[in-house]
């Protein structure tokens, strides 16, 4: 009896003490992304040093396993304090629809970001005329990468539109190049085919497609597809076995000319393969898109019902700051979102990423989750896979239609 | 002794915590998916996750936008590719697994060490298996680099890659492609009737056949499911994984034919060779005839375990690679990706259906044979 009523103060006493500062955050950085998120959470413990930490993380690449458990505690009532999602409609078509986070817009207004984020990127992770999450870091979608020194021994140059990149491509088939372009599983196809629409539509097109201003079963739609066909036409023939590291290996081997990419490929080529920027690898914006910067992000938002809103509240203020972009960044190899970040820091590819995050238009990815809900980015891989079997641009077409209807972003 | 005697009590007591879980947690689940099915949960993105969605009742339209929708094209490819995963995984565990079990029947020297090397592939998880098969079915590794060994050209079949299917049918031609076939299996079933004499039953089924081949001829060519042609065949990239189920579960097999043979009395196989058989007579007549309950046991287990198959895939081919894609799977990214709860509790009972088609037909011959015993 004695000892029962020990081990409940003493159980009573703990939990008391965790109680007086905690922080769960919750997201799937992971294996090579976990150092810059230490960075991130030593910053945070050292302006809070009485908070603890709990750092709930769920590996699996783009979060497929987090998302699944997220959606467990948050429909079972135990949300976590802060946690990560793509930022965009991945985010706001799923948790703010539901009516389950909290307005960050005083937040924002209170720390001065309306200024330092670009206007686009605010209005890409609004709605109803409210901010839903703070970004992180910005990766760049649309980049084509190539072999600088292949392309000099073939004696062809980097295409600067898609019907331009056709014809490299014909000349690099007859010199016998098999695959001039290489492709990876499915969600490198939607990659690709994300940029080639972006690059025939242009930006404003494409924000049309997404605001349901612009139907997908449009002619010039259509004709978009089309070009895609065209263009998987100059692709491997084995890309559903292959992870976009084994196909951004065939450009280093020299065994296809160019690959577009995410820049998180930079990381790739430097870290991994050890190779020098600019000579070893080389990149240019994908083909028609050298004004736009096509951008993912992570975020975190603020879920309702959490239990340590102050805690939660802080956490988000040193993502949000210059020194907390900064320092999470360079370890992550994407760059800040906010347009004053310390570009000394940066990798080569980097600053360049980062002096075009400030000039161009910047526009959402929809594979990444931006710009499109989940009900509509997962159910695209099969409309893209029957596609790819049987390049019938009007029923790809019809079919992308109808998904974007039933996601409610299109009549 | 009918009356509440103790040990009855007793049993009872026992059982009842056990039959009210399962009632709950079994039955009870079941009857929920089943009816949350049949509602609109999670077609509209804003309600599938609130606190309290709004869900209607829609009655059975998930399933008419199953087989017939124009988006839910990937679920019909599935249901095909089902049916062909589940015929050659069986087939080929089958006859693998009876392969082994008859050389190692003939007690070859060190039994033992290879009993354990065939059973051990079922002691990994599908996952562990897919993955293994995933690095060997690459396009340039593995088993395509295996003619090199003996100097050949490597092999360029892309394993889990292949976009090429055969045996392609129009999906608006299922309901004739079906009475078709259960008209003529109703025919064979009428012939054979008669060859033993049953009178009634050589006309109910003659009677159906000719109903059914009359709706195949004159209804079943005007019914249009869908607007378009829609091609559905057996996807060559199945093969690959096909090949890793086999690899797993054949040993299986091979352990329970093993177990029959051994269980064959010696008397019955000497008798057979004083009657004068050979080798052959001996295994055709007497040994495969005393095996057919072990490969119906078999067919049942590969059977339910084919068509609930999930993670062999996710690990091999990838979620979202449609060559490959199984309803399981389907369901699950419909229900927890895309947050369509209704649409996935729709897959999830068209899967049940379909393994209760292989279960309760054995269940009800099973409770048969038990009865039959008392």
């Amino acid at each position: 009896m004695k000892k029962a009523l020990l081990i409940a103060t003493a159980l009573a006493v703990t939990s008391s003490a965790l109680a007086a500062g905690k922080l769960e955050i919750f997201s799937w950085w992971s294996g090579d992304e976990a150092p810059a998120l230490n960075a991130l959470v030593k910053l945070y413990q050292s302006k809070y040093p009485s908070v603890n930490v709990d750092n709930a993380t769920v590996s699996g690449g783009a979060g497929t396993n987090a998302k699944a458990v997220l959606k467990t505690r948050m429909l079972g009532g135990t949300p976590p304090d802060s946690f990560q999602a793509h930022a965009g409609q991945e985010l706001i078509g799923t948790w703010v629809v539901a009516n389950r986070m909290q307005d960050l817009t005083p937040l924002f207004k209170s720390e001065g970001w309306n200024k330092v984020f670009p206007a686009d990127l605010i209005k890409l992770i609004s709605s109803q005329g409210k901010i839903w999450s703070v970004p992180v870091n910005v990766h760049r979608s649309n980049v084509m990468w190539y072999n600088p020194a292949k392309l000099k021994e073939w004696g062809v140059s980097v295409p600067k539109t898609w019907p331009e990149f056709l014809t490299t491509c014909a000349t690099l088939k007859s010199k016998g190049v098999a695959a001039p372009l290489v492709v990876g599983e499915n969600w490198t196809e939607q990659h690709l085919w994300e940029s080639v629409m972006i690059g025939t539509l242009g930006a404003q097109g494409w924000e049309n497609l997404f605001s349901g201003k612009l139907k997908f079963t449009d002619p010039r739609v259509v004709g978009a597809f089309t070009t895609y066909g065209k263009v998987l036409d100059c692709a491997n023939k084995d890309a559903s076995g292959l992870s976009w590291q084994q196909a951004s290996d065939r450009i280093i081997d020299g065994t296809s000319a160019f690959n577009i990419m995410g820049d998180w490929a930079a990381g790739y080529f430097t870290t991994t393969k050890k190779l020098a920027p600019g000579t070893g690898f080389g990149w240019a914006a994908s083909p028609g898109t050298t004004k736009v910067f096509v951008m993912l992000a992570d975020s975190f938002g603020l879920p309702k019902g959490i239990k340590d809103p102050t805690e939660t509240t802080n956490w988000l203020k040193v993502l949000g700051s210059k020194e907390g972009q900064d320092t999470f960044n360079p370890l992550k190899g994407s760059i800040a979102a906010r347009t004053d970040s310390d570009l000394s820091k940066y990798s080569v590819y980097s600053k360049s990423a980062a002096t075009d995050w400030k000039s161009s238009k910047i526009v959402g990815s929809m594979v990444h989750g931006a710009v499109a809900p989940e009900s509509f980015t997962s159910a695209f891989g099969a409309v893209i896979d029957q596609f790819v079997a049987s390049k019938n641009s009007a029923a790809a077409a019809a079919a992308a239609q109808q998904l974007a209807v039933r996601s409610g972003f299109s009549k | 002794m009918k009356g509440l005697s103790k040990d009855r009590l007793w049993s009872i007591a026992v059982l009842t915590p056990s039959i009210i879980l399962i009632a709950v947690f079994v039955y009870g689940f079941i009857a929920r998916s089943v009816y949350v099915s049949m509602t609109d949960w999670g077609n509209d993105p804003a309600q599938a996750l609130a606190e309290h969605p709004i869900i209607r009742w829609v009655g059975l339209a998930n399933y008419g936008e199953l087989f017939t929708g124009f988006l839910q094209g990937r679920f019909r490819q599935e249901l095909v590719s089902t049916i062909f995963f589940t015929v050659l995984f069986i087939a080929g565990c089958l006859i693998l697994g009876l392969g082994l079990a008859l050389i190692l029947d003939r007690n070859p020297r060190g039994e033992g060490v290879w009993r354990t090397i065939f059973l051990f592939p079922m002691s990994l998880s599908f996952i562990v298996t897919g993955t293994i098969w995933r690095w060997m079915l690459q396009p340039q590794g593995g088993v395509n680099m295996a003619p090199t060994l003996v100097g050949g050209a490597p092999s360029t079949f892309p394993w889990l890659s292949s976009t090429d299917s055969v045996l392609k049918f129009d999906w608006n031609k299922l309901p004739l492609l079906t009475a078709s076939v259960v008209a003529v299996v109703l025919i064979v079933v009428a012939v054979r009737a008669m060859q033993a004499g049953d009178r009634r039953r050589t006309v109910v089924a003659a009677v159906c056949a000719g109903v059914l081949l009359l709706w195949a001829l004159f209804v079943g060519p005007n019914l249009k499911m869908l607007p378009a042609p829609e091609y559905h065949g057996f996807n060559l990239a199945l093969i690959g994984i096909i090949i890793a189920a086999v690899w797993q579960m054949s040993g299986y097999t091979m352990a329970l034919y093993l177990a029959g043979l051994r269980g064959i009395p010696e008397e019955l196989r000497e008798a057979a060779k004083v009657d004068g058989a050979n080798d052959y007579g001996m295994y055709r007549h007497v040994i495969f005839p005393l095996l057919s309950p072990i490969t119906l046991s078999a067919m049942i287990i590969l059977g339910h375990i084919s068509l609930k198959i999930f993670d062999l895939v996710y690990a091999m081919a990838g979620p979202d690679n449609l060559q490959t894609s199984v309803p399981a799977l389907n369901m699950y990214l419909t229900s927890f990706r895309q947050n369509q709860f209704s649409l996935g509790a729709a897959i999830g009972t068209v899967l049940l259906i379909l393994v209760a088609f292989i279960i309760v037909p054995y269940l009800a011959s099973q409770f048969r044979t038990e009865e039959g015993h008392a």
